[in-house]
C-alpha cells in the first residue's frame, strides 16, 4: 500500500486507478492462467468445503477458496477456519484433534485433479 | 533453426496497436546502425505495415510469397533501406497466403534470411491464432511489447504463456507509451506492477512521444535521423541492450522535476 492509497482510505475516497487496475489484472490473470472460469471455481469451492466439512466444522462465513498468482505460478489457496473437529466424522478417518485454526491447500494448475483439498489439521 | 549464429527475435504483443511494428522498424534501423546485418521480416500477412513505417512501400517488387513459390531469389525480394544499407526488409505476401501458409514456410524464409544476416526481427501479427503460430515457429527468442493498460497486459500474459510452452527464450519485455505524470499520480500501472505481473525482465521503457506519429507520417523511423526525442533514445538503448551493452533503464519518476513531482513521489512511498 502506498501513502496515497492510505490517505485515500482515510478520506474514504476511491483508490487510485492504478491500484484498482493491478488488483483487477491479478484476479483476471489468475483465472486466465488456470483456465478456470468463476463458475467452475465456485463449484470447486463448494465441493472442497463439502469434503472438508465431513471431517471438521468449518466457519462457512469466513471460508475462502481463491486463486492467487505470483511469478507466473498460480496457486489454489483455501483458507478455511475450523470451529472444531467433528466427533463422528461422516467418513472413515476419525479425529480427536480439537482446535486448529486454518487449513491451507495450495496446488499448481498444471495438475489435472484440482478438486482435492489437503486437510492438515485432521490427524487420522 | 540451422544457421551461422544468426539471432531470430520475435516481436509480439497479443493485442494490436501497442507498437510492435514501430518497435521493429526502429530497432531494425538502430541495429543496422551498430553494424549488424539486420533483416526485418513482416510476418503480418493480413495487415502488413512494416514497409510503410520504414518508408519502403514503393520499392517492393517481390514478396515472401514469391520467395516461397521460388518465382524469385531471396535477394530479389529483399528491399534494402537506402540510408541504412545494412537493413533489409522481407515484405509480407498477399493476405490470401494465409490460407496455405504453414509454420514450416516461415521457418524456411527465416533460415534463408539467417544465412546472410546477423539478426532477424520478426514482426508478429496481433492475436494468438495461426498468424502468431507461424511467426513464432521461426523465432528463437522474443520481445513482448506492452503498454501499462489492463487489456494490453492481459493479452501480453496470454502470449507469454504460449511462448513458454513453445520453449522460446529468453523472453524480454518492452513497456511502451509510458506517461510519467500519470504514473506519478498513480493513475497508470507502475513499471514494477507490470514487471511483477508478467514476471519478465525489462528490456526497455519507451515514453509516450508525439514524435513517433510524426516519424510514421514520414516513413522515417526515429532512430534514422539521430533524433534525441525520448522515444528515439529509448529505441536506441534497446538496440544496444540487444547487442549486450549494459545501459541503465530510465526511471519515469525522475523525468519530471519540481515540487509537484516531489510530492507525487512522496505519495508513491510504499508504507506497508
Amino acid at each position: 500500500m502506498t501513502l496515497r492509497d492510505f490517505i485515500d482510505k482515510l478520506l474514504r475516497r476511491q483508490p487510485a486507478s492504478a491500484t484498482t487496475a493491478k488488483e483487477r489484472l491479478q484476479l483476471v490473470l489468475a483465472h486466465d492462467r488456470s483456465d478456470l472460469n468463476p463458475e467452475l471455481l465456485e463449484q470447486m469451492r463448494k465441493e472442497i468445503l463439502e469434503v472438508v466439512s465431513r471431517y471438521v466444522e468449518i466457519d462457512f462465513s469466513e471460508g475462502d477458496v481463491s486463486l492467487e498468482t505470483e511469478d507466473r505460478v498460480t496457486a489454489l489457496v483455501a483458507n478455511l477456519p475450523i470451529r472444531r473437529a467433528k466427533v463422528n466424522p461422516g467418513q472413515p478417518t476419525s479425529s480427536d484433534e480439537a482446535e486448529s485454526p486454518k487449513a491451507e491447500a495450495a496446488q499448481e494448475p498444471e495438475e489435472p485433479a484440482l478438486s482435492e483439498a489437503e486437510k492438515e489439521p485432521v490427524v487420522g | 533453426m540451422t544457421s551461422t549464429g544468426c539471432r531470430f527475435i520475435l516481436i509480439c504483443s497479443g493485442k494490436g496497436g501497442v507498437g510492435k511494428t514501430t518497435l521493429t522498424a526502429n530497432l531494425g534501423i538502430a541495429l543496422a546502425r551498430q553494424g549488424m546485418r539486420t533483416a526485418v521480416l513482416d510476418a503480418d500477412f493480413g495487415l502488413r505495415n512494416l514497409d510503410l513505417l520504414l518508408g519502403l512501400e514503393n520499392r517492393i517488387v517481390y514478396t515472401a510469397q514469391d520467395v516461397l513459390s521460388e518465382s524469385c531469389r531471396l535477394e530479389q525480394a529483399l528491399v534494402k533501406h537506402k540510408q541504412e544499407p545494412k537493413l533489409a526488409l522481407m515484405p509480407a505476401g498477399n493476405p490470401r497466403m494465409l490460407e496455405w501458409l504453414k509454420p514450416e514456410d516461415m521457418q524456411k524464409i527465416a533460415a534463408m534470411l539467417g544465412e546472410c544476416h546477423d539478426i532477424v526481427l520478426i514482426d508478429c501479427p496481433a492475436g494468438i491464432e495461426d498468424g502468431f503460430k507461424n511467426a513464432a515457429a521461426a523465432a528463437q527468442e522474443a520481445i513482448v511489447i506492452t503498454t501499462p493498460e489492463v487489456s494490453a497486459v492481459r493479452d501480453a500474459d496470454r502470449v507469454i504463456g504460449l511462448l513458454n510452452t513453445r520453449g522460446i527464450k529468453p523472453i524480454q519485455m518492452v513497456l511502451n507509451r509510458v506517461r510519467p505524470k500519470m504514473m506519478a499520480n498513480q493513475e497508470m500501472l507502475a513499471v514494477d506492477d507490470v514487471t511483477d505481473i508478467l514476471a519478465l525482465p525489462l528490456l526497455g521503457l519507451v515514453l509516450e512521444d508525439e514524435q513517433v506519429i510524426v516519424s510514421t507520417n514520414r516513413g522515417e523511423p526515429l532512430t534514422l535521423n539521430g533524433s534525441n526525442s525520448p522515444a528515439a533514445t529509448a529505441y536506441g538503448n534497446i538496440a544496444r541492450r540487444i547487442c549486450g551493452e549494459e545501459i541503465p533503464l530510465i526511471d519515469p519518476s525522475k523525468v519530471r522535476q519540481g515540487l509537484r513531482a516531489k510530492l507525487s513521489r512522496l505519495m508513491q512511498t510504499k508504507i506497508f
